[in-house]
């Protein structure tokens, strides 16, 4: 059988029977009572899918901080200075007073 | 009746009328206003000035609906999402091309979710063939040139191949081969880039002769 001129007979029968543009009666008056409820159902709708969406960026900057904390750090006394700034700046104010006359 | 008509009206008349008058006066301020004023009343959230547009353009979008879906229960909800999503998205709709054009593409994407969402539905066995669709493939099988394409059992038997088809290979085959728009248009409407489109194009009727061969396999080998 002759695919390509069954297929051109077909297509040409699809173009000769276009569908109907009837539209049925108060169709409008269905939509625009519908148009209140959907837009009120939406709003919790947009927050869900802004929050799913936040979940993978969220957690993927989770793990990657997760495993920067576990990297060893190559200057052991690194620990120590940030320790000594720490303790130097909870008792900055401390400092201050003894100092002061 | 000569009598009633000239005298005074009874108070139902009268209140019908203040009615009738109400109503006209609320209408017609309506209908008189643009497309741009009505889609601005939109946007500002005024639902009712919605209607003039959906009774313009329904009628463009049941026939685009209607290429895509069978049943015309299913035709009324893709049309009813249609009008929703253009409500909900009108604050996108720039006014740089024409509401018609904006609208079709959203009618398009919309029937194609709809196709990708029922794609689990398609038929799937081609034992269903009618009576009157074997008959006209074989007076086709016999005499290749002189079958109407016109009849009622071809229509019947190429909307039961689009159904079998992929909803990519639909939507193209439909756009391009039967509504005749050029690909360019297509992108636009699709969303998709032009050498994709040129892509399906090619794969799409590629699936369709498939669907046919088969369909003659099963039925004339």
């Amino acid at each position: 059988m002759n695919l390509d001129l069954l297929q051109k007979k077909l297509l040409a029968a699809a173009r000769a029977h276009p569908p109907t543009d009837h539209v049925p009666v108060a169709f409008e008056k269905r939509i625009l009572a519908n148009l209140p409820t959907r837009l009120a159902a939406d709003v919790s709708a947009l927050w869900a899918r802004a929050l799913w969406r936040a979940v993978i960026p969220c957690v993927a900057v989770t793990i990657v901080l997760a495993a920067l904390s576990f990297v060893p750090t190559n200057d052991s006394s690194s620990d120590e200075d940030l320790s000594q700034a720490f303790e130097q700046t909870l008792l900055a104010s401390a400092n201050q007073l003894e100092d002061s006359p | 009746m000569s009598f009633r008509a000239t005298s005074a009206p009874s108070l139902s008349e009268a209140v019908a009328f203040a009615i009738v008058a109400k109503k006209t006066s609320a209408i017609l301020p309506r209908m008189e206003r643009t497309e741009a004023e009505l889609i601005a009343a939109a946007v500002n959230g005024d639902p009712a000035s919605f209607e003039p547009l959906i009774q313009k353009y329904s009628p463009r979008v049941f026939a685009t609906a209607r290429r895509y879906a069978r049943l015309e229960r299913e035709v009324e909800d893709i049309v009813q999402e249609i009008w929703i999503k253009a409500y909900q998205k009108i604050a996108s709709f720039r006014g740089d091309a024409p509401f018609e054009h904006w609208l079709m593409r959203l009618a398009v994407r919309t029937c194609y979710d709809f196709l990708r969402g029922h794609q689990r539905n398609r038929e799937s066995a081609f034992s269903e063939i009618s009576e009157e669709e074997d008959n006209w493939l074989e007076r086709f099988a016999a005499a290749p040139e002189a079958t109407n394409e016109h009849a009622e059992a071809a229509k019947q038997l190429i909307q039961r191949i689009l159904d079998q088809m992929s909803p990519a290979g639909r939507l193209i085959i439909t756009l391009l081969e039967i509504e005749d728009r050029p690909v360019k248009e297509i992108a636009v409407l699709t969303g998709w880039s032009v050498p994709l489109v040129k892509v399906r194009a090619f794969r799409a009727r590629a699936e369709m002769r498939k669907i046919l061969a088969r369909i003659t396999q099963t039925k004339y080998l």
